[in-house]
């Protein structure tokens, strides 16, 4: 078979761009102070809003628009019941993701594509030229350099500015926000409001780009991985970028090996994977002194995993079953937060704001 | 102005009021959502919530609501604990396809066996062990590396969906169905069909075992030290851990019930109403057994209650797409609107409404 490394690392940053829209969208959100776990529901009703508008007047930066916004409303939902009606943040997110997933399949019902969409590629003069990294880095469309630029953005809001100062106050200590007069309540809203448009601009990605087409359930739990990328880049907008790519790639793994059918991938990438847990390993036992298998337990993890596999290869394992191989990003992601136990949580996320408490 | 002002205790009146109101507003959405879909509001509330209990098809309707109750009152009865006590088990999806996987599993391999009395029950024991430990990865990951059980059980609940579709398609494909995905039919399979025990009823043993759980957990939760402890922990971790409550323990305990409950549910849906391990098998209980435990107040008496009314929505929801062409995902909406009136509505039993201008503070 025939593998381009070139055109896998460049698919790999597509297939990580949704869930890096929404992973930075839900990241300001859970800075606030406020878990929204209706990732899901926006993302899907930002796809099946993208993909009618879209495709219905033929125009990729109407659907995109059109998306975000039905995001955006979707999430005031969630914001008016958990700021003014107080309702509990987990159910109500629930609620948020269970109405988005029926609400995108009744909009959805006989959706067809009128008119073509296509999102044209803007290679960036010069550095597109570059052998190899052009290519990967520098010949996406606008939606990739946008995802890049809206974490630089938030980065800079959130930790050069007052704005963001403030943000953050609010997501640690809301009592304490409330008392130096910051309206907790209205910064809350427009984090979630964000955070909503974001989720939609996610699932239009989805529905315009990746797919590209409209189908129920087409997000297949991407919003959740956001949140749990959210979680393991521990609140830091750079770090999500490691996990989605990280999350990326097993996706774009997975499609190449049901493709193809053979393990030679799969066996790269398992090696590589063996040899970087084992380097991570050994500098933590050098520079941290953790050397013991408890602190390192994700390289422990894949070390096992990789060697199980090897014996499977030896004993002369030719293929495994392709349908299988869809469960890898779920458990990758399981794998992940097991790993890394990240604790850097805003500290009243979650909790219910009330000014009289 | 309007503003909030908290009680100092929860109004009794309104723990009981807050569900009807919910109903109500819920319904008035739902009539604007049928209209603005060109839909007779009034037919298609009244075909939801009239037309499968006291139609002209009522004997055809009444016991498939039954039927659509059952598993959901099971998993929201074992839900509830956990949110009581804050444990937040999302993928009961997951351990609802894992119970049907396992029981089914137990059941095709005693097949062609006629042991009524040996394949069923075994059949029983191994669903509710499968979900018990699909619920228990996600209690200890929480309990040994805090990870967050409602990523990793979500995360589970599409696992098991690609497992059971390559399970129909592979390893459990019926031998003599041609080729075709799918399991063979339990419920054609006497010894371990799970049919209805009174004809014509819909009471099969699944429904049994929906009485008996809500029995149970209503004991539990009352009397029992560890039901104590659940609330305890709800209210005010604080307190529950100065009283010796060990939130571990409570954590695993709390996924073990819901998991094991959802299986249960799991093994009477494909020995009964399903009948067999198929790629669209999942009817999106372990989801809605979420609004149902919200609708109930995590009250055992009050989840009866509220399974049934969300079985009549799925049952009148069936029942509006034939007369009035409503779309499927129509009902989809409307339940979602039903958590969020449950939920909104809520604020009144722990607040008061004050009218008037805002005082500084």
């Amino acid at each position: 078979m025939d593998i381009n490394p070139i055109l896998l690392l460049a698919a790999v940053m597509v297939a990580s761009t949704p869930v890096l829209l929404a992973a930075i969208g839900e990241l300001v959100v859970e800075r606030s102070g406020v878990l929204n776990l209706g990732v899901e529901g926006m993302m899907i009703t930002g796809a099946v809003f993208g993909y009618i508008i879209g495709h219905g007047s033929g125009s990729a930066i109407g659907g995109f628009a059109a998306a975000a916004l039905a995001g955006a409303c979707l999430s005031l939902i969630f914001g008016f019941l958990t700021q003014f009606l107080l309702t509990n943040q987990t159910a109500t997110g629930l609620g948020l993701t269970l109405f988005g997933l029926g609400l995108s399949s009744l909009v959805g019902q006989g959706a067809t594509a009128t008119y073509p969409v296509t999102v044209p590629r803007l290679p960036i003069p010069l550095l597109s030229d570059i052998p190899s990294l052009g290519p990967i880095l520098f010949n996406h469309d606008a939606v990739v350099y946008l995802s890049i630029l809206l974490i630089v953005l938030v980065w800079f809001i959130m930790f050069r500015t007052r704005a963001g100062l403030i943000l953050r106050a609010t997501g640690e200590n809301h009592d304490a926000a409330h008392a130096l007069g910051y309206p907790v309540r209205l910064v809350r809203m427009l984090a979630i409001f964000f955070g909503g448009g974001c989720a939609g601009l996610a699932g239009a990605y989805i529905s315009l780009v990746r797919v590209p087409q409209w189908t129920d359930g087409i997000t297949a739990g991407a919003g959740w991985i956001a949140l749990a990328i959210v979680v393991f880049a521990s609140w830091k907008p750079f770090r999500l970028l490691i996990g989605a790519y990280l999350f990326g790639g097993v996706t774009v793994l997975q499609l190449n090996l049901q493709a193809d059918g053979t393990l030679a991938l799969l066996d790269i990438a398992i090696g590589l994977l063996a040899v970087a847990a084992a380097v991570v390993w050994l500098t933590r036992s050098i520079t941290k002194k953790a050397a013991a298998p408890m602190d390192n337990l994700l390289s422990v993890i894949i070390l096992v995993l990789s060697v199980v596999y090897g014996l499977l290869r030896l004993a002369g394992m030719q293929t495994i079953p392709i349908e299988y191989l869809s469960m890898l990003p779920y458990l990758a992601t399981i794998a992940v937060l097991v790993g890394l136990r990240a604790s850097n949580a805003p500290a009243s996320l979650g909790k219910t704001f009330h000014a009289s408490t | 102005m309007l503003r909030l002002e908290k009680r100092p205790q929860p109004s009794t009146f309104w723990t009981y009021a807050a569900p009807l109101v919910a109903v109500v507003v819920t319904i008035l959405l739902g009539m604007a959502l049928f209209a603005s879909l060109g839909k007779d509001p009034v037919g298609a509330i009244r075909a939801i919530f009239y037309e499968p209990l006291f139609g002209e098809f009522s004997f055809y309707y009444r016991p498939e609501v039954i039927k659509k109750a059952a598993p959901l009152i099971l998993i929201a009865t074992g839900l509830a604990f956990g949110f009581r006590a804050g444990v937040w088990n999302i993928g009961a999806e997951g351990q609802y396809i894992m119970g049907a996987i396992c029981g089914a599993g137990v059941a095709l391999a005693f097949y062609p066996s006629e042991s009524r009395w040996l394949v069923f029950p075994l059949a029983i024991i191994a669903g509710t062990i499968g979900g018990a430990v699909w619920g228990l990865i996600p209690a200890l990951l929480k309990v040994k590396f805090k990870t967050n059980e409602i990523l990793v059980s979500l995360m589970l609940v599409y696992v098991a969906q690609v497992l059971i579709t390559a399970f129909s398609s592979g390893l459990m494909r019926n031998p003599d169905g041609h080729g075709f995905p799918g399991s063979r039919n339990l419920s054609q399979y006497p010894a371990a069909a799970n049919s209805e025990l009174f004809a014509g009823t819909g009471i099969h043993w699944g429904v049994i075992a929906a009485l008996i759980a809500v029995a149970v957990a209503y004991v539990i939760l009352t009397r029992h030290q560890f039901g104590f402890d659940v609330r305890l922990a709800g209210q005010s971790p604080k307190a529950a851990s100065f009283s010796g409550v060990n939130p571990n323990k409570l954590v695993i305990l709390s996924l073990l019930l819901s998991g094991g409950l959802a299986g249960l549910a799991g093994v009477f849906e494909v020995t009964g109403p399903a009948g067999q391990i198929l790629g669209s098998f999942p009817k999106f209980y372990g989801f809605t057994a979420i609004i149902v435990a919200y609708l109930g107040r995590l009250h055992p008496v009050g989840i009866l209650m509220a399974g049934a009314l969300m079985a009549l929505t799925y049952i009148g929801g069936e029942v509006a797409q034939d007369r009035q062409q409503l779309p499927a995902a129509a009902i989809m909406v409307f339940q979602g609107m039903l958590l969020f009136s449950i939920l909104g509505v809520d604020v009144l039993t722990n607040y008061r409404l004050r009218f008037g201008k805002n005082e500084v503070r």
